[in-house]
This record gives C-alpha cells, structure tokens and sequence, in this order.
C-alpha cells in the first residue's frame, strides 16, 4: 500500500501539490481501513490525508484522475507517465535569470556601483535599467513596512491597568502572603495587517515589475500572518504564499507562475470584488490597512468597482491607493476607474519611485488620523 | 497498520466498522453527511487523529461535533476561539480568590511552615480546569469528544500551542507536572477561513471541505430537522436556497440559513411558498441588506417558481 502512496505522491508533486512523507504514510493507513479497490474510498482516502486548502482541490482532483487511470489504487507501482508542466515565468515581471552575472561582468555595473542612490531613489521605475532593478532590491531590504498599531485582545505585564492576580499572587509568596505590591497588566498593541493588491495588467507593466518586488521585500520581511499579497488581472491571485520565499528571484519565479493573468488586460471591480466576497469580508481587510497599486484602468463595469472600494473601505482601517501615474505633471483622475474609486480612499499616493514608497510605509504605519 | 487492532486507539461507536455505516448512525441522528464527510469522520476516529473541518459559515461545520458526541454517548467539550485566547483561558486557570482565602487560612491557625503553604497552594485542588484540560483529565469508556470551534479566530501563539496538544495529548503545568490523556479526545477543529490556519496545524489533522449540499440532500435535511414541513414546502425552500447560492450574494445562505427560513415559515403555516411571504420572511435567509435588495431586484416571484427544483 506503501508503494501505491508514494507513487500518487509522485503524481501530486508533479501536479504542484506539496505532500510530504509523513502525509502519504497517513493516507497509506487510511487505505488500509478503507477498501482499497473502490475508487471513491481511495479518492477520499487521499483528499483528506493529502489536501489542506480548499484551492488544492482542483489539482488532486485531476492528480487523482492521472493516477487512477495508470491503475493505482489497488495495483503495486503504476507508474503515471504524465507530467504538468510548470508555467514559464514572464519576462515582463522578472529580469532573466542572468541579470546577476550580466550586471557583475559588465561595465554597466561598475557605474552604477557609484552611482549616486539619491538619483535611484527619485529616477521613475519605469525607465530602469536591469541593473538598477538589482540595485533596487538593495534599497528595498532596509524598507519596512508594518501597519499602524491597533490594539490587541492579548494582555501584556504592564506598570499599571489591569490587576494582574496571577501575579500579584506570585509575589505575594515572598511576602508571606500579603500582596504587597500588586501586579498589574494591559492590552498588548501591535500592528494592523497591511494587505496589498497589485495591479499586473498591460496598462501597469513598466511598474508591476518593481513593485512586485517591494511586495515581495514586504512579504519576506514581515513576521507571519501581518502581511498579505494579491495580484490584480483579469483575475486575483493570492501570491502571500509564492513572496515569502527569501530569494527574491525565486519568490517572484514562483509568484508569476501563479498569476497567470499578467499582462493581460484587467477587470479591476470584479478582482476586487473577489478579494472582498473571499477574503476581506471574513476577516482580511477587516480593521486592516488595504493598499492598492493600480492605474484604474478597468475593463468592466465602473460602478462595480465603486461599490467594492465602498465595502473595502467599510471593512479595513484604512484605504490607501497608489497610481504610479499621479507623478505625472497636471495629472488627473481622468481614467473612469480611478475616479469611480477615489471617493472611498483615505491616501492617494503615486509609487512611482523608490521615494515614493517610501512614502507609502510611512503612510501605511502612520497613526490615525480619523478613526473608524 | 493501524496502531492498535484491538481497537484500543480508535473511538469507533459499537457496530461501527466501515464508512457506510458511519453514514447511516450519522443518519439515525439527524445528520446527513456527504460520502467525503462520513469517510472523513470514520478515518478520524479510526486512526485517532483530529479532524479540520472548513467550509463557508452554516453547512454544518460545529454540528459534526455535537452528533459525535451522540453517537459515541460521551460529552461534548467545546472550546469557542476568539482573539487574544491563551492557555489562561483554555487550558487551566489557578483560583487566585481560594488561594488567597488559603494563606490567610493557614496564618490564622499558626501555619508557620510556608513551603508547605505553597505547595498546597499550587495543588489540584486550587486548579480550574478550562475545556482543554478538561478534554485530556476525562475519563470514561469512550474518550469526549473535544470541539475547537474557529480555530480561524485565533492568533499564531494559540495555534503553535494547539499544535502541541493535538500531537501529544498531553499538557505540562508548571507546578503540578505533566497530564496526559488516558486516550486522546476525538478532536474537531473547525475553521471559517477568516485567515489561513498555519500548514503545520493541519498536516497533524485529517482534512475535509464541507460545501453547500447537493439539491436533493438539502431537501432531506429539511425534512429530517423541521419535520413539520411539508415535502412540497422543503423542495421550495431548497430550490430557492439554491438559486440564491447562485446569485452572487455577499453571504449565500448556507444550510443553517435554510433550516432557519424553513422554521419560520412553518411558524407562520406557510405550505407553499409565494412572493408575499418570501418577502416577509426574506430576513431570516439573507442577512445583508443589499443581498436582500439583490434578491429583490432578481426578482422574488422567480425564487418561488420551478417547484420541482429544476437545477441541482
């Protein structure tokens, strides 16, 4: 039974699903108790030991289709032939991987070396050079970013608020039972969750490259759970997972196999609209800081990204969008979905530059100013 | 290759020895479960591990809990998961107000020995079991059945310490040492999906999605928990629930939801369903006022046509 386990592992891993040993001895026993020649008992056999996340399901369910056709179940080692192919990264998000020995061999390299940072920090994303990308990821390792402080349920020991009798009594043990000095505690604070949603489509290609890679520095920087990441195009992409890599090549290897929509054109209200139904309204966005990156080019319908950026920012703390092309001298809101948008957001920043990002984590950690 | 053939590890009721059979006891109890679901449970209990439960709000999540308990005749021992809850709150607590009481006790009548003050102080007997000691200190033929309800709303902390739990079934106090379970608690964790529960917490669980009920076994739910419904009402109220799983709500009503709409409108004898009293009755089905409106705008006299349920 063993055999056949580790064989449909084989067949998962191939499909993308992680399943580790320890998983795959636990559906080995879970076909022992089940009839391992009916194909439902060892289909779930496996969708219970092997799968954890709802999104997971689609790839077992065709991972299991594959190995139960080679004849696994019951048969000793079939051997599934079929291999998924995993998608190729897309130069438009990432430098090829050769960008680093490029920019070491090459004379390029050495002028940028000394090339002022303050020039890098103000020069537009936009018009960087593969080189000055590398150089980028090195300014964005010392950039922080962490949502303003809210307070939590946990208690803390504290000099004075709550009493604390756990251990006032403790004390009051080396006083021979007079609680002498009385303990006290209060309610821990620490940061919001900060969720970022980042527009990849067409229209945001000279930028979504860069700021990928601060959502990635941001991801793999924060300590767990405090930080969340999306991709906006024709659909939403949870990509948390795929940034929390530490390599950032890998991590955004990873992260544009999962989006497989960039580039593409957007639907900027309904991606945001499943944000909400999926994630913000359980809990995500709620008391969060919510930042946007996008230009508010919306291929669909206008009015159904108003009423989404209204429910996002009825649920989240605050509301900050970022349109690189604010930067732009005489700007306006002229794009239909920006100025659908606008009305429903606290900050509008530009995010243009490394400044401005800069900016936006002072933003996103800044106090409030008006409480919700 | 189960641990015990004897069966000593696994919580199957009597009479258990397959999935099916599971299904049908779940069955005689008022709970329909899905094959996955059954075999889910039956491989829990088997294989003495803790089940994750997600699923959208209302399928039925916490209810797995309470039929267990049940069925294996053996008390049900919840503990409800909220911000901020630490191992004060669900583990053991000290009863500081008896404790004090104790040292002031034992200066009136001259105890001058205070080691043994302190010992005694930090004895069982001063110690408040919260449900998961309560959980691990039970003891009976057939171990409790512990509920660890939206895990989701917990934080990192708790869910580290819930790992350890779940893995040892035992928890070390300090001051008293370490209790173990005589058998480990069948344990049901269930979660919302407010925000991702840590990978490590869930390889130690077996998993299962639970989703909306197909048409046919929503009607039999129905018509097994509000048996004064009619038939012909059930097949409205399911296929109406139905189609409002399909018209992109902010909340679609889960099965609580319909169970809820069905209770209210045999509470107003409703026997068939008709635009005026879906509009009375729209709140105790749809709980956001533009998912209300939504329904409205769709139309209300469409939720009651096609009694047959004509999608499933």
């Amino acid at each position: 039974m063993l055999d056949a386990a580790v064989a449909f592992g084989r067949v998962l891993r191939g499909a993308g699903l992680r399943a580790g040993t320890d998983r795959l001895v636990e559906f080995a026993r879970a076909m022992d108790e089940l009839d391992a020649s009916r194909r439902d008992d060892v289909y779930w056999a496996g969708r219970v030991t092997l799968v954890s996340r709802p999104e997971d399901l689609e790839v077992y369910d065709r991972a299991f289709e594959l190995f139960w056709e080679a004849g696994g179940g019951a048969k000793p080692r079939p051997r599934p032939k079929i291999r998924f192919s995993v998608p190729q990264p897309d130069n438009s998000v990432m430098p090829p991987k050769k960008t680093v020995e490029e920019s070491e061999s090459g004379e390029d390299a050495v002028k940028l070396r000394y090339s002022p940072v303050e020039i890098l920090r103000r020069k537009d994303f936009a018009l960087y050079s593969q080189e000055e990308f590398a150089e980028l990821q090195r300014l964005l390792a010392d950039l922080r970013l962490s949502g303003a402080l809210r307070r939590s349920r946990r208690l803390e020991p504290a000099a004075r608020g709550r009493h604390d009798p756990r251990r006032t009594l403790r004390g009051a043990m080396q006083t021979g039972g007079e609680a002498v000095r009385h303990r006290f505690r209060r309610t821990r604070v620490q940061p919001r969750r900060v969720v970022l949603l980042c527009d990849v489509s067409g229209s945001m290609a000279p930028y979504s490259r860069a700021l990928l890679r601060f959502m990635h520095a941001s991801v793999a920087g924060s300590p767990s759970a405090r930080l969340e990441a999306f991709s906006i195009g024709t659909r939403l992409t949870r990509i948390t997972r795929e940034l929390a890599t530490r390599d950032p090549d890998r991590a955004l290897r990873q992260a544009s196999g999962a989006v497989k929509d960039i580039s593409g054109g957007t639907r900027l209200g309904d991606a945001i609209k499943e944000f909400v139904d999926r994630w913000g309204q359980r809990g995500m966005a709620r008391g969060a800081v919510v930042v946007v990156f996008s230009d508010g080019w919306d291929r669909g319908d206008v009015d159904v990204l108003a009423e989404q950026m209204q429910r996002i920012s009825r649920l989240a703390y605050r509301v900050i969008w970022v349109n690189p092309l604010k930067s732009a001298p005489g700007y306006k809101p002229l794009a239909a979905g920006m100025a659908a948008a606008l009305p429903h957001v606290d900050v509008f920043l530009s995010g243009h530059n490394f400044e401005s990002l800069e900016e936006l984590a002072r933003a996103v950690a800044a106090a409030t100013q008006r409480d919700r | 290759m189960s641990e015990a053939p004897n069966g000593r590890r696994g919580a199957l009721p009597p009479g258990v020895s397959h999935s099916r059979d599971l299904g049908e006891r779940l069955r005689e109890e008022d709970y329909l479960a899905e094959e996955g679901l059954a075999t889910a449970i039956f491989l829990a209990l088997k294989l003495g591990r803790p089940l994750f439960l997600e699923g959208e709000a209302g399928v039925g999540k916490t209810e797995v809990a309470k039929v267990l308990s049940r069925i294996l005749e053996t008390p049900l021992i919840r503990l409800q998961c909220y911000e901020g809850i630490d191992v004060y709150q669900a583990v053991y607590e000290w009863d500081y107000a008896r404790q004090l009481l104790h040292i002031r006790a034992a200066e009136a009548f001259g105890g001058e020995d205070r080691e043994r003050v302190e010992r005694d102080l930090y004895s069982r007997e001063f110690l408040v079991s919260r449900p998961l000691l309560q959980a691990l200190e039970h003891h009976g033929l057939m171990p409790p059945v512990l509920l660890i309800d939206e895990v989701d709303r917990s934080d990192d902390e708790f869910e580290a310490f819930l790992l350890e739990i779940l893995s040892d079934f035992a928890v070390t106090i300090p001051e008293l040492g370490t209790v173990k379970a005589e058998r480990p608690p069948v344990a049901i964790l269930t979660s919302n999906r407010t925000r991702e529960v840590h990978d490590a917490l869930k390889r130690r669980c077996l998993y299962h999605y639970i989703e909306h009920p197909s048409f046919e076994r929503e009607v039999e739910i129905v018509r097994l928990r509000v048996p004064d419904a009619e038939e012909g009402l059930a097949r409205q109220v399911a296929a109406a629930t139905e189609k409002m799983r399909a018209m992109d709500l902010y909340k679609p009503p889960g099965v609580a939801e319909t169970l809820d709409w069905t209770e209210a409108l045999v509470a107003l004898g409703t026997r068939e369903l008709d635009e005026r009293v879906v509009e009375a009755t729209l709140g105790s089905v749809l709980k956001y006022r533009e998912d209300q409106q939504r329904a409205a705008n769709a139309g209300l006299a469409g939720l009651v046509g096609g009694v047959g349920g004509s999608a499933s």
